[in-house]
């Protein structure tokens, strides 16, 4: 499978997820922001970071840069689509996902390990995950706080576009595991055709046991099965 | 021509740094203080004659990608 990883000034997780995707077999290149062609991509990832310095919005200047105008094309003919934290913050400016990310409720940057519940397993990128299954994964962002329309959350519900909710070590979804005040605790959404997947917890860090946990395995095996 | 565009959070959307600013100034005895929403400032200078062709770009800006509509609002304001 080959893969993508858009790279702006001020991505930071660019290589960790480059890495990550190496150990899963997948053929990888970067693409530089300013490249006006993308090469042939089964999966193309919006790496996390601080693009253009969170200038303007979280993502507000990647959203308009020359190659998202080929990301949002290769969205829309069906390729797979992954946005991390910043890359989830910038999938929403392009539009290709619906609603935003505002400032954590409590004004702090958070770092830390969370758990989330795997709320669709039926998709490209969770199908290897257990249907409800609690994972760890590591957040690190300031503005997380999913926020939408109540028309577009219950779209969200109905179709189940719900990807991962924050919640307890023992699954409960509850105001107390939620750690930046996102909607419903939602922590990743996807799109109606489910090709495009945003979220704000790193997969890419939870590939080794070594340094964390192999949480984050499932989702990239999930995109090869 | 210029316009100035004044940016907020929706009213229904919770402004948790205007809330800080608020309760702030309300420790600092400012008793009066009914509510605070924080918001941004553009100055946009643009080289156009006609006043309302002007404004038209300037809203383009805008809704662009000056303001996110799903949470923002604006105002825009000739100054010059």
């Amino acid at each position: 499978m080959k893969s993508s990883v858009i790279v702006f000034p001020g991505s930071n997780c660019d290589r960790d997820i480059a890495v990550a995707l190496e150990k899963m077999q997948f053929k990888n290149q970067m693409v530089w922001h300013k490249e006006t062609k993308l090469p042939k991509s089964d999966l193309i990832v919006i790496p996390g970071g601080f693009s253009y310095g969170d200038y303007l919005r979280s993502g507000a200047i990647a959203g308009k840069s020359l190659i998202i105008d080929e990301v949002i094309k290769a969205a829309n003919s069906g390729c797979l689509i992954l946005g991390i934290c910043n890359g989830f913050q910038i999938l929403t400016e392009t539009g290709l996902l619906k609603g935003t990310l505002l400032r954590n409720k409590s004004l702090k940057f958070i770092n830390k390990d969370v758990h989330i519940k795997v709320m669709n397993i039926n998709t490209k990128f969770t199908n290897k995950y257990k249907s409800d299954q609690i994972i760890k994964m590591n957040i690190a962002h300031n503005e997380g706080n999913f926020f939408t329309d109540q028309k577009h959350l219950a779209e969200l519900k109905e179709e189940k576009l719900i990807a991962f909710k924050y919640c307890e070590t023992n699954g409960n979804i509850i105001e107390d595991s939620n750690p930046n005040g996102s909607l419903e605790n939602i922590a990743g959404i996807f799109n109606n055709k489910k090709n495009i997947l945003g979220m704000m917890p790193h997969p890419e860090r939870m590939v080794d046991e070594m340094i964390s946990n192999k949480d984050g395995i499932n989702l990239f095996s999930s995109l090869l099965n | 021509m210029k316009f100035a565009v004044t940016v907020t959070l929706k009213k229904d959307v919770l402004d948790p740094q205007g809330k800080v600013v608020q309760n702030t100034l309300a420790n600092m005895g400012m008793d009066k203080l009914k509510s605070i929403r924080q918001g941004k400032h553009f100055e946009i200078d643009i080289d156009e004659k006609n006043a309302s062709s002007a404004e038209k770009k300037v809203n383009e800006m805008c809704k662009k990608l000056l303001v996110n509509l799903i949470i923002e609002d604006y105002k825009i304001n000739k100054i010059e």
